[in-house]
């Protein structure tokens, strides 16, 4: 990883953020090592907005969050205010954090559109089989 | 009584209280007492991004202390919220807020703050204020979902006690 590539957070509720990254791993390998998960398990929004910043560190950086708004959310906007290079991702699914970590060295901004994309585009209701 | 439910949580508007109490109550605003939150423009639309279809109304305390009673009146269902113990005591002190019930929610690590509750840690500052709310004739508890099991005050004083010694 070069210092100009992107570095992913993964922020939610729960074990969902350990849960992305290992699935992140299982399928695409040791490219999940620069993803990094945080709980909001136990902290408060100052704990997480400082958990956040220590992991973001001073490179670019994608914050991914489950939901946009709650704790994470919050947590996430303000660790990213005023930040040049870094974005804030809402919605966080398993095929952008796919898309993610083998497009880390596209400019912060437009591998967030990147991956929002991606991700949306992955959610859709598949048609019932024909009986 | 139209504030449906009074709530220290230092999340204020996240998915406990919105979906948790929300889906029960049906509140048709959320107040947010808090005097640096009603500074900041950015930072009210950031928790209006999870209210939902719900109002949000921000208010300083000396604001909500003038306001109080009108929003008691009111045919409008509110949540009142503040994330210190110390916003909640001011809006009950001259008894207010007599005969009300507050909700503990949510107070996570903070400075002499001890675990009381998995969700609830208090402080020696903490527990003077929740005193002096119920000496202001108000239902201290502490429960974070409806369906959870509400802890009194004289459980959460004794629980503070054995914890910080």
């Amino acid at each position: 990883m070069s210092d100009a590539d992107v570095r992913g957070v993964v922020v939610g509720h729960g074990d969902m953020p350990q849960g992305l990254v290992d699935a992140v791993r299982h399928i695409a390998g040791d490219v999940a090592d620069d993803l990094i998960a945080i709980s909001n398990a136990g902290k408060g929004p100052l704990e997480l907005t400082a958990d956040l910043n220590e992991a973001a560190g001073s490179g670019p950086v994608i914050v991914f969050t489950d939901l946009r708004s709650g704790s994470c959310g919050i947590a996430a906007a303000y660790s990213c205010k005023d930040r040049e290079r870094r974005a804030v991702v809402c919605g966080v699914n398993l095929p952008m954090l796919l898309d993610f970590v083998f497009h880390r060295s596209m400019p912060v901004h437009e591998l967030a559109a990147r991956v929002v994309e991606k991700g949306r585009a992955a959610i859709q209701a598949t048609p019932a089989a024909d009986s | 009584m139209s504030i449906v439910l009074y709530r220290v949580d230092e999340r204020l508007i996240h998915g406990q209280v919105v979906i948790g109490w929300g889906h029960q109550l049906r509140p048709d605003r959320y107040i947010v007492v808090d005097d640096e939150l009603s500074a900041s423009e950015w930072e009210q639309d950031l928790y209006r991004l999870g209210s939902g279809d719900v109002d949000v109304l921000f208010s300083t305390a000396d604001e909500a202390r003038d306001r109080l009673p009108e929003w008691q009146a009111s045919k409008l269902r509110s949540i009142l919220l503040t994330r210190e113990t110390s916003t909640m005591r001011r809006l009950a002190e001259g008894r207010l807020m007599d005969g009300e019930h507050v909700n503990l929610g949510g107070l996570r690590h903070g400075p002499g703050r001890a675990e009381v509750l998995t969700y609830l840690h208090l402080n020696d500052d903490d527990v003077r204020d929740l005193e002096a709310m119920a000496a202001a004739g108000v239902d201290v508890t502490a429960r974070d979902l409806p369906d959870a099991h509400k802890v009194s005050l004289e459980t959460l004083s004794k629980s503070r006690w054995k914890s910080s010694s």
